[in-house]
């Protein structure tokens, strides 16, 4: 009897099973072909914007060298160091202006706290780029948009500058370390910035890592404050707007092949960093202490 | 606890435990003296260096004012007097331009001279509770703390001082300022009519928020639309993304799911392209003569020389972000439900099963509820970041196509795409600024609601 009433069970699991892998294979093939495409055509011999067909007539990696020869006004090698410097210096900037909010809003207690939570609160409802025009202005008045240089220290600026308004996940990780460790540490003798230096942020390393590359990754994708800031120099573009320059009309119809090519070569370290980084998001989210 | 600890033994009189009254009514001529010379109770009691920043710092703040300040704050009333004119120079036999007031200028001088002068009112208080808290200290026969002690506070007792000092600037000045100002702007006249150098703008009141709601004009009719589609995107994004990213998660989470970490792996793979790639490439893909109309001619089920307006026509390219929007998002919320699904007690689904609950029932039962308790936060700020979502839109469609109906808008534009077309293309700085506000508006009142009512918010100490 048991035997029975088991193996249409049994065969029902095996066909819902294949129906699951077959759906997955469907959706993930789906999920799969835009970034197939953009391997495609980085690596498609023809020229020119859009073709009649699917699969490239044939294969080079011209496309990927003239991406770095210098020629004519797209400078990308240019481009790619301009959006690695940004990148480097407004990462580190960011993380430390958020590790410290963070761990002040987490575990000092002080008059203005609750308040400063809240006024943080209502700054992040504002369209992000409403203030651009402003602070457009207030660096112009600084005399930091005039020479090219400067401007990428501008938007060093303006990339980290308000980042300690994004303290909400680093707060929420340092919440979950016990404040015994600190507890243990004071009766030792240690002050309050003994503790944050030599506890908190050795313990803290995947929410560092966590937000070190999250502000690592936000110049090589913005485009808009980027755009306003640099203007129209092009030896001071970040790879967002010199890629997007390429698909211009002036210019889609020779670069096409080479935008995509570049867009390649700038998602394979962004992938491998974030793919890399996955475990470390995990852990940062979920918490210091595993109970 | 720390902070607990610290009010039950107060060791020292902390400066920042009295207020500014008490110090001023009850401190000795000295003391309120100090409010007008600052730092005076201190350098009279050797805290020399204490003092001297006090001090320098007041007549730094004066000198600012009388060479500046005063004429910005002015200018903040008035927004310029002077218009730029042209001069027929005589001698020269040509018109020039006579410098006039810049009113984008005078504003955005006088805001910061208010925040200026705040910070000066901040220290005049300081100035008055340290000459106190010297005083006390004075006439309890006690030590008075050197400079050097002063530093190591900031170490210990005054630790959230030293380290929110950096990063609170940048905010004031990054984005406090800057956001002070465009609010300002909203009331205005600051459009395409009134640019400074050229031209001087002036104080509107309401003005712009009433021609933004006046029905029949072409504003109204621009925002009514522009805001129902922010509001259907948003609700269509957030909840398709949700959804599918929850059913997603938990087919690849089930017991029979093969190669879990290569399914994960093959979805995660297009969070890991940067976003503008991804859109700029979709855009390709589905354009006019993209590859995937391409495709549809192949088969047959377009003629050869049709094409589906995937981005063109104002239907379709509604649906065509959202189904855009789910490529993009389903990944990310497949990542978070993956990590929380892990997290559900096992017992609740072993004490569903002894009571025979089929997968349905626990679908609904359990992990349902769990899931909309887990990630109601998240929810909420995806549909807040649903609303702000300028990439998307700018980058797939720009807000096309344009409408002749509308104030410098497409059929796709949301709220904050056309604040961009308003402010960046079109300088209607002021317009812009009201939809700011209009934003603001719908988010806070969003997350005022649900904030207030979440857990987290409620006790944030619950697991420390």
């Amino acid at each position: 009897m048991d035997k029975t009433i088991k193996r249409p069970g049994l065969s029902r699991r095996r066909i819902t099973n294949v129906f699951v892998h077959i759906g997955l294979a469907v959706v993930g093939f789906v999920w799969i072909l835009p970034i197939a495409f953009v391997m495609l055509t980085s690596l498609r011999a023809e020229g020119g914007t859009y073709k009649s067909y699917i699969l490239p007539r044939g294969y080079t990696l011209d496309n990927f060298k003239n991406l770095f020869n210098q020629s004519g006004s797209l400078v990308f090698t240019k481009w790619f160091v301009n959006t690695l410097l940004v990148a480097t210096a407004s990462c580190i900037l960011s993380a430390f202006f958020v590790l410290c909010v963070a761990y002040v809003m987490s575990r000092l207690r002080f008059k203005m706290r609750k308040k400063m939570m809240n006024i943080a609160l209502i700054l992040g409802m504002f369209p992000g780029f409403m203030s651009m025009i402003a602070v457009y202005y207030i660096l112009k008045g600084f005399g930091m948009l005039e020479v090219g240089q400067l401007k990428l220290i501008a938007l060093v600026l303006v990339y980290s500058g308000g980042s300690g308004l994004g303290f909400y996940i680093a707060k929420g990780f340092f919440d979950t370390i016990p404040k015994t460790i600190d507890e243990a540490a004071y009766i030792d003798g240690a002050t309050k910035w003994d503790v944050f230096r030599r506890i908190t942020i050795p313990l803290s390393k995947p929410i560092i890592v966590n937000t070190l590359i999250t502000a690592f990754m936000a110049p090589w994708i913005d485009y808009i404050f980027a755009k306003v800031i640099l203007g129209q120099d092009r030896d001071y573009f970040t790879v967002a707007i010199g890629l997007w320059t390429m698909l211009e009309k002036e210019f889609a119809e020779y670069y096409y092949t080479t935008f995509f090519a570049g867009c390649v070569i700038i998602s394979i370290p962004i992938a491998v960093l974030f793919l890399f980084t996955q475990k470390f998001y995990a852990e940062g989210v979920s918490g210091a202490v595993k109970g | 606890m720390a902070g607990k600890k610290h009010k039950a033994s107060p060791k020292t009189v902390s400066i920042d435990e009295i207020g500014f009254g008490t110090a001023f009514l009850s401190g000795n001529i000295i003391t309120k003296l100090s409010a007008v010379v600052f730092g005076l109770g201190n350098i009279l009691h050797k805290q020399i260096i204490r003092g001297l920043l006090l001090l320098g710092l007041e007549i730094a703040y004066f000198y600012y004012m009388i060479s500046i300040g005063i004429n910005s704050i002015q200018n903040l009333f008035t927004l310029g007097t002077k218009t730029q004119e042209e001069v027929y120079n005589e001698t020269k036999m040509i018109y020039e331009y006579v410098v006039g007031d810049n009113s984008m200028l005078c504003l955005l001088y006088g805001v910061i001279t208010v925040f200026i002068t705040i910070l000066f009112i901040y220290l005049l208080t300081t100035s008055v509770k340290s000459a106190y808290s010297t005083q006390i200290l004075i006439e309890k026969g006690k030590k008075l703390p050197a400079f050097t002690d002063d530093l190591f506070s900031l170490k210990e007792k005054n630790l959230h001082k030293g380290l929110l000092f950096l990063p609170v600037t940048g905010i004031l000045t990054f984005t406090i300022i800057p956001l002070v100002y465009m609010i300002l702007i909203a009331f205005t006249s600051y459009d395409k009519d009134h640019q400074p150098p050229g031209n001087l703008f002036d104080w509107v009141g309401l003005q712009n928020f009433f021609s933004m709601f006046k029905t029949g004009g072409v504003l109204a009719n621009t925002f009514w639309p522009v805001l129902g589609w922010t509001l259907i995107w948003a609700v269509f994004s957030t909840f398709s993304c949700y959804i599918l990213g929850l059913i997603l998660a938990m087919v690849i989470n089930r017991e029979g799911t093969h190669a879990k970490g290569f399914w994960r792996f093959l979805f995660v793979l297009s969070i890991a392209v940067p976003q503008f790639v991804s859109l700029l490439t979709m855009r390709t893909i589905f354009n006019t003569n993209g590859p995937l109309n391409v495709l549809l001619r192949k088969v047959d089920i377009i003629g050869a020389t049709q094409s589906i307006p995937f981005l063109t026509d104002p239907t379709f390219a509604k649906i065509t972000i959202i189904l855009i929007n789910i490529w993009i998002g389903v990944p990310y919320t497949m990542l978070t439900f993956t990590g929380i699904l892990n997290n559900i007690p096992k017992d609740f689904y072993e004490a569903a099963k002894m009571d025979g609950a089929n997968a349905v029932t626990i679908f609904f039962k359990i992990t349902m509820p769990y899931m909309l308790f887990v990630t109601t936060p998240t929810l909420i700020t995806a549909f807040a970041g649903n609303i702000n979502n300028f990439n998307v839109i700018y980058l797939l469609t720009g807000g096309g196509p344009e409408s002749i109906d509308f104030y410098y808008a497409g059929k796709t534009d949301l709220l904050v795409t056309w604040l961009y077309k308003l402010t960046i293309v079109n300088k209607d700085y002021n317009l812009g600024a009201v939809v700011g506000i209009i934003v603001f508006v719908i988010l806070a009142t969003l997350s005022l609601i649900t904030y207030r009512s979440t857990g987290s918010y409620k006790d944030e100490e619950a697991f420390q």
